[in-house]
């Protein structure tokens, strides 16, 4: 090994990447990712289509409010911010920062969760099921979608805690949060569009 | 005795009249009698404990690839029943062999089966069975998801396939649309399980494709760059990056059909301002990539065969990578062709026409270094080459034909008739199928460690091309004539009935054809021709350095690679001994350990499927659970791998005589 690559490592890569079988778990995951932007395109191109297409139902000026909308945009956002502080402690071998901003992480992501449900409880109490027209079956679903990867998410970094706590920050863990990360901005990202396309436009 | 009218209730559920007809309730007795059979054999001869040990639970890419190349077998052989039943129907005139209904959940099953259950397990059999071998890797990148793919798979193949005896066979077609598969027109359970089946099939196929990307990107051997790699390696790399961009709008279009009919949703209905065609578009953006994932790896297979039958390299390896990667991305510029009639205007229209033609200029790249290779070379006309041979014509009138119907305003007569079913089947049999069996033949004494009959494989090659032009020529002919796609029968005196006729005796021939196949397999199983050598065509990639079957760990030393075809050059430059290993050089190998996480897993997908059909939704949410448990316990169940010991590589090489002297 000569000394340029040594002086290299020393900067230090994350051991995440330099673990072979890690890094080509890391290469997999962000594959599975661009399959996932593709599943929102689609869904996010059939909102789209069907976005004037209310029947007899109401339109999307009608059915948006700002307000829990915001809050949740807010909450998500700082979610990830936290879900960042958890990597960053991970990075500098502090396990309990990384577990407990990881916790941070997943209890937002819960009120994320509850805020969607109550927002689509409201609507459905009020008559606007999905029957009633395409756009509010473009409308749940896309946004559901959403709501059920960040489901998803939650399930994996409640795992995700417990592996952290018994396993404590080796190799396999540590590309578990990262990847955990990855899958969390990606779904933030995604929010972005979804207020975006669905909700600013909707509501102007 | 009075039955409780809830079990009454489920009966008639399970049992609609649909499924009580006389011929399927013989198929359900036979097909119980075949599984008691098989049952007692398994008792009786003690192998349970082997086949959870060998089979269920491995995650060794080689015995996947077998199980992906049995299963897509047995497919090609429903499906191909199901087209015999077809073309019985329409062999004259008003004939009612089946009810209308019936011929519908035939020529739908027929369609889904051939395309989602054989064509596409039988690539990933050749991806498994060859790819890594070929790249001097050990294994997939990552084995445990290639299992979880294989049994995702399979469970998929047997919710569709049970349909037809629980609860009725779906019948919109092999691509579903709108608003026909919608609850409204199509009740019952059968549009459901079409739904269910594919999207679990699909989930294992998005799962393949991340594996053999990856797979190619990072575990290639030493040495071997991306232009040194085999055009298998290569097909298998694009294929593998065209299923996911393809696969997830068919999860999307299938996913929202199934709000629509379980949960009530309006996305493709004709009130609530649905819209139908929206499938359509979601649907082809899937369906055409999808007719090049079926052609990719079959172009990789020949890549191989020829040059290997013509003791050449392969001529112009660049333009054929560039040729498949312009295909790939162009592929993606095409669905609309499928639809010209929907009123998109000329210019769309235009659009799409013309890009789907440019496809054949990248393709006519690729037929002409094939027979470049072969000019000059020294041939050899082995089965996998007869195969090949069979190919070039056949897809040459198919791509001829592609290019007619691109031909917008001419698609406005050619849409939907039997010009259009010609045309399908001339590349998806004479293309798709003639190359995966050339495959099939080239490396089965890879897999298996013993090669097939030539004599009986040369008689199943012949009777299936020449049964292959019987069927399909004259069908083009009956679409000139107006026949369209999906009639349950016809009438006399339309000029049909001579073509058609002569059309079901070419799927008889061709049936006799795969039937000699069979027949070739299971001779050559019971009088085989051991592969003792491991290169019984005298080949030139990395795999056929390798013993017939190759060891659990593939390589005792990954090779160093310094040339496309390695071991060709290895061979001609007496280097051979270089795979040999000696004491100095082994070191203990690390492979994955079997686990019964996959198919746990795809248990629970299929359960929780099951559900769904019926919409009992508890059974549904149980399936879930399931789902969670399968995938908790695969994380948390620390997934370690074995060592395999010195000792140990160096006795199995011993014995197959690999030890350096
Ligand atoms: C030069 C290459 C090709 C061209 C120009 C071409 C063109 C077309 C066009 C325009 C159609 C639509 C016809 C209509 O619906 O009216 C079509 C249908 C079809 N093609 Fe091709 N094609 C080509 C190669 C292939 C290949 C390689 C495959 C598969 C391996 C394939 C499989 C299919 C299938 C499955 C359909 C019809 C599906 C259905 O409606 O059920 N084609 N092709
Ligand atoms: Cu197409």
């Amino acid at each position: 090994m000569s000394t340029a690559t040594e002086t290299h490592r020393s900067v230090a890569r994350p051991p995440e990447f330099e673990d072979t079988h890690e890094s080509i778990r890391i290469l997999g995951f962000w594959i599975f990712l661009t399959t996932d932007v593709v599943l929102f395109g689609s869904l996010f191109s059939v909102y789209a289509v069907f976005r004037n297409r209310v029947a007899l139902g109401p339109t999307p000026h009608q059915l948006f409010s700002m307000g829990p909308v915001l809050a949740e945009t807010l909450i998500l956002l700082t979610s990830t911010f936290t879900c960042s502080l958890s990597l960053y402690a991970a990075r500098s071998n502090r396990l309990k920062g990384a577990v407990a901003w990881l916790t941070v992480t997943l209890l937002l992501g819960a009120s994320f969760v509850f805020l969607e449900i109550r927002e689509f409880a409201g609507d459905v109490m009020a008559g606007h099921t999905w029957h009633q027209s395409a756009f509010l079956s473009g409308f749940f679903t896309l946004v559901g979608t959403h709501g059920s990867h960040v489901t998803i998410g939650i399930a994996w970094a409640i795992m995700l805690v417990l592996q952290l706590m018994s396993g404590g920050l080796t190799v396999t863990n540590r590309r578990k949060l990262y990847t955990f990360t990855l899958y969390w901005h990606f779904l933030d990202i995604v929010w972005i569009f979804l207020f975006t396309v669905v909700y600013l436009l909707g509501i102007a | 005795m009075t039955m409780n009218p809830w079990i009454l209730h489920l009966m008639k559920r399970l049992f609609p009249p649909q499924v009580l007809l006389p011929d399927i309730i013989g198929i359900d007795i036979g097909l119980t009698i075949a599984a008691i059979a098989a049952i007692v054999f398994l008792t009786k001869t003690k192998r349970w404990g082997w086949l959870w040990r060998e089979w269920i639970t491995t995650v060794d890419h080689k015995k996947i690839g077998i199980m992906y190349l049995l299963a897509a077998l047995v497919m090609l052989f429903r499906g191909g029943v199901d087209a015999l039943m077809i073309r019985t129907q329409l062999i004259a005139p008003h004939q009612h062999f089946m009810s209308a209904q019936q011929y519908d959940e035939v020529f739908t099953t027929h369609g889904t089966v051939m395309i989602f259950f054989m064509a596409m397990p039988m690539v990933f059999a050749l991806f498994n069975a060859a790819v890594p071998l070929m790249i001097g890797a050990r294994d997939v990148a990552f084995p445990r998801l290639n299992a979880i793919s294989f049994w995702l798979f399979a469970f998929g193949a047997i919710l569709l396939n049970i349909s037809f005896s629980i609860g009725g066979s779906p019948d919109a077609g092999w691509m579903s649309y709108p608003p026909y598969s919608e609850l409204m027109f199509d009740p019952g359970v059968g549009e459901n399980y079409f739904l269910l089946s594919l999207q679990v099939a699909g989930i294992g196929t998005i799962a393949t494709g991340i594996n053999f990307l990856v797979t190619v990107l990072r575990l290639r051997a030493p040495g071997m760059t991306l232009t040194r790699m085999p055009i298998f390696a290569w097909s298998a790399l694009i294929t593998s990056s065209l299923i996911l961009f393809a696969f997830p709008p068919l999860t999307v279009a299938l996913g929202l059909t199934m709000l629509d009919r379980i949960f009530g949703a309006s996305f493709f209905t004709l009130g609530h301002q649905g819209m139908p065609m929206m499938y359509a578009n979601l649907f082809w953006i899937f369906g055409h990539p999808e007719v090049y994932i079926l052609i990719m790896p079959p172009f990789g297979i020949f890549s191989e065969v020829v040059p290997t039958f013509s003791k050449k390299p392969l001529f112009g390896y660049e333009a054929m990578v560039a040729s498949l990667l312009a295909i790939s991305i162009l592929s993606y510029g095409t669905w609309v062709h499928h639809f010209f009639e929907m009123g998109a205007g000329p210019g769309v229209n235009s659009f799409f026409g013309l890009s789907t033609m440019l496809i054949a200029i990248p393709t006519g790249v690729k037929m002409f270094n094939w027979i470049f290779t072969m000019w000059g070379g020294r041939i050899r006309i082995t089965v996998p080459m007869l195969w090949q041979l069979a190919f070039v014509p056949t897809f040459v009138v198919g791509g001829a034909t592609g290019v007619m119907l691109a031909t917008v305003p001419a698609d406005y007569q050619y849409h939907n008739s039997y010009f259009m079913i010609a045309h399908f089947h001339n590349v998806i049999l004479g293309g798709t199928v003639f190359g995966l069996l050339s495959g099939l033949y080239y490396w089965w004494p890879k897999m298996f460690g013993w090669k097939l009959n030539h004599r009986q494989g040369v008689w199943a090659c012949l009777l299936f091309v020449v049964g292959f032009w019987l069927t399909f020529m004259p069908q083009y002919f009956l679409g000139f004539q107006g026949m369209t796609r999906r009639m349950s029968s016809y009438p006399p005196g339309l000029g049909w009935t001579a073509l058609n006729f002569w059309s079901t005796i070419g799927a008889y021939v061709m049936g006799v054809g795969f039937l000699i196949m069979v027949y070739n397999i299971i001779w050559s199983r019971i009088h085989p021709d051991w592969d003792t050598t491991g290169d019984p065509w005298d080949a030139r990639t990395l795999e056929w350095s390798l013993p017939s079957p190759a060891p659990e760990y593939n390589f005792a030393r990954i090779p160093q690679v310094h040339s496309r075809d390695e071991w060709w050059e290895m061979k001609q430059e007496g280097r051979t001994d270089e795979v040999k290993i000696s004491e100095k050089t082994v070191h203990a190998i690390h492979m994955p350990r079997n686990t019964p996480m996959p198919v746990l897993l795809a248990l629970a997908f299929f359960v929780g499927s099951i559900g769904m059909v019926f919409e009992w939704f508890w059974l549904a949410i149980l399936g879930g659970l399931g789902v969670v448990a399968a995938l908790a316990y695969g994380s948390f169940a620390n997934y370690s791998e074995k060592e395999i010991s010195r000792d140990t590589i160096l006795q199995t090489e011993a014995q197959l005589g690999r030890l350096e002297s």
